[in-house]
């Protein structure tokens, strides 16, 4: 799996933070989200999609190897 | 098939509330049975579509197809106080991209998660000491005007370097502003004291200033007055009425649900998800977002043309059977504590979702704890059926809670 972000369409929520903190962050800078890892372990793999899925401005994209469960 | 002539005549906006004061309208609800987007007149006589499935209030606050600029003919206003609140002095909920982001970033960095967690200790102490306030003061008293409200009104007035001492009138004029029932004349004026107020505020925290945002806002070269005064109306209106009213509320239905209430007080562990469910079944943004098509939209089956107004209803889109009604979790209309409510939309969705829900999560999670451990024996103190629900304004909620321990 691999994580990819837009920062463009980021609205800081903090979605992605409180449901996948091992993958996302924020800036302090700016409070845009970022990325702690770009390729999660398979274990993190539900959080990191429940977080594209929550995520208000579609800025997280994941792109799924194929053959991953 | 696309449908573009409605067959029925259009639902009478807003409608009112059934014996249930937790669930939407029962029309809302009727109507979301039939499908997803169903015609509807506002109480001016304008056509609206009224959106209650949860994919399509999804789209509708996502796609930049509807606009949530208010200047747009056709936006739809449930009461005429609405519309001269949009039009006078628009806050950044009434603009679009790239306008609407512009002002939104300034204010982001304040409510990012780490920064909210970091405020915990802070917000726990505000809850304790405002416990203890009100238990020293007697063996009873009104949960609103003695817990639920002051204690997120402390927090955003901290945030934002407004002085506490302050909270009658804002509180007041808040009140006025998301009450339906209010006069556009009554609207204005309560903005106008608004706005007057937090522009001296912010004049004053120029020449003298803290370590809050207002001041942060104030020494910006590139925002103007009116943006800082509207910007700083928003969060605190939303600041305080919001989590005001879901702390309030959240008590009614826990307290009329023991098992529920005595399952939290068991294992804490489950408050975290118990507030997204509180959230979920509660809603209590209830009368919908307002939108307008700015070009024809295919939604959910039904054309929606440009210049048409819809209202996404967070409320019915947060019952929706096909995502909150798992086996064993219990039906849509069931508070169940324990259930995944993750995907709700009470914080609405979109570039627009609320800024605020790190924090308003927090003062939930931290205040329905300590509540329901320091005060276990809580109850409501009047028959049920004399508490009156907030069905006359923007956020839902019981206007006064009457209560001992
Ligand atoms: S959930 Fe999406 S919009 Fe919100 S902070 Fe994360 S990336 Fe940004």
């Amino acid at each position: 799996m691999q994580v990819i972000l837009d920062q463009d369409r980021c609205c800081s929520s903090g979605q992605c933070v409180l449901t996948a903190p091992e993958v996302f962050g924020q800036s302090d800078e700016d409070g845009l989200v970022t990325l702690r890892r770009a390729r999660p372990e398979p274990g993190l793999y539900p959080d990191v999609r429940l977080a594209a899925v929550l995520c208000p401005g579609g800025a997280i994209t994941v792109e799924e190897a194929t053959g991953t469960p | 098939m696309v449908t573009t002539t409605p067959t029925a005549p259009a639902l009478a906006l807003p409608a009112a509330h059934g014996s249930c004061p937790f669930d939407p309208p029962p029309a809302y609800d009727q109507a979301a049975r039939q499908g997803a987007v169903t015609p509807a007149e506002l109480p001016d006589g304008a056509f609206c579509w009224l959106v209650t499935g949860h994919q399509e209030v999804r789209t509708v606050l996502s796609d930049p197809r509807f606009s949530a600029d208010a200047r747009h003919p056709g936006f739809p206003f449930l009461t005429p106080g609405r519309r001269a609140l949009a039009v006078t002095n628009p806050s950044f909920i009434r603009m679009d991209d790239p306008e609407h982001a512009r002002l939104r970033r300034m204010v982001t960095k304040d409510f990012l998660v780490h920064r909210v967690d970091a405020m915990r200790p802070g917000i726990q102490r505000i809850v304790d000491e405002t416990i203890d306030r009100m238990t020293a003061a007697g063996t009873g008293a009104d949960l609103v005007t003695d817990f639920a409200l002051p204690v997120p009104s402390l927090v955003i007035c901290l945030l934002l370097g407004v002085p506490y001492e302050d909270h009658e009138l804002f509180q007041a004029q808040s009140r006025t502003l998301l009450d339906n029932r209010a006069t556009p004349a009554e609207v204005e004026a309560a903005q106008r004291g608004l706005t007057g107020y937090l522009t001296e505020l912010a004049a004053r925290k120029r020449s003298h200033p803290a370590d809050d945002m207002l001041s942060r806002l104030a020494a910006r070269e590139d925002v103007s007055p009116a943006e800082i005064a509207a910007t700083g109306l928003l969060l605190l209106v939303a600041g305080h009425e919001t989590t005001a009213n879901m702390t309030a509320l959240s008590t009614v239905a826990l307290l009329r649900r023991p098992e529920q209430a005595a399952r939290l007080r068991a294992d804490p562990e489950l408050l975290r998800g118990a507030v997204e469910e509180l959230l979920r079944y509660l809603t209590i943004v209830q009368s919908g977002l307002p939108r307008v098509a700015v070009e024809d939209v295919e939604l959910g089956g039904t054309l929606v043309r440009a210049g048409q107004g819809v209202l996404a209803m967070l409320s019915t889109a947060n019952r929706d059977e096909r995502l909150f009604g798992a086996p064993g979790e219990g039906a849509a209309d069931e508070l169940e504590v324990s259930r995944d409510a993750r995907r709700h939309l009470a914080f609405g969705f979109g570039v627009h979702q609320c800024l605020g829900q790190p924090l308003a999560r927090a003062e939930l999670q931290i205040a329905l704890e300590t509540l329901l451990r320091r005060l276990p024996g809580l109850r409501i103190t009047v028959p049920e059926d004399e508490l009156v629900f907030r069905g006359h304004s923007v956020v839902y909620g019981v206007d006064s809670l009457p209560v001992a321990w």
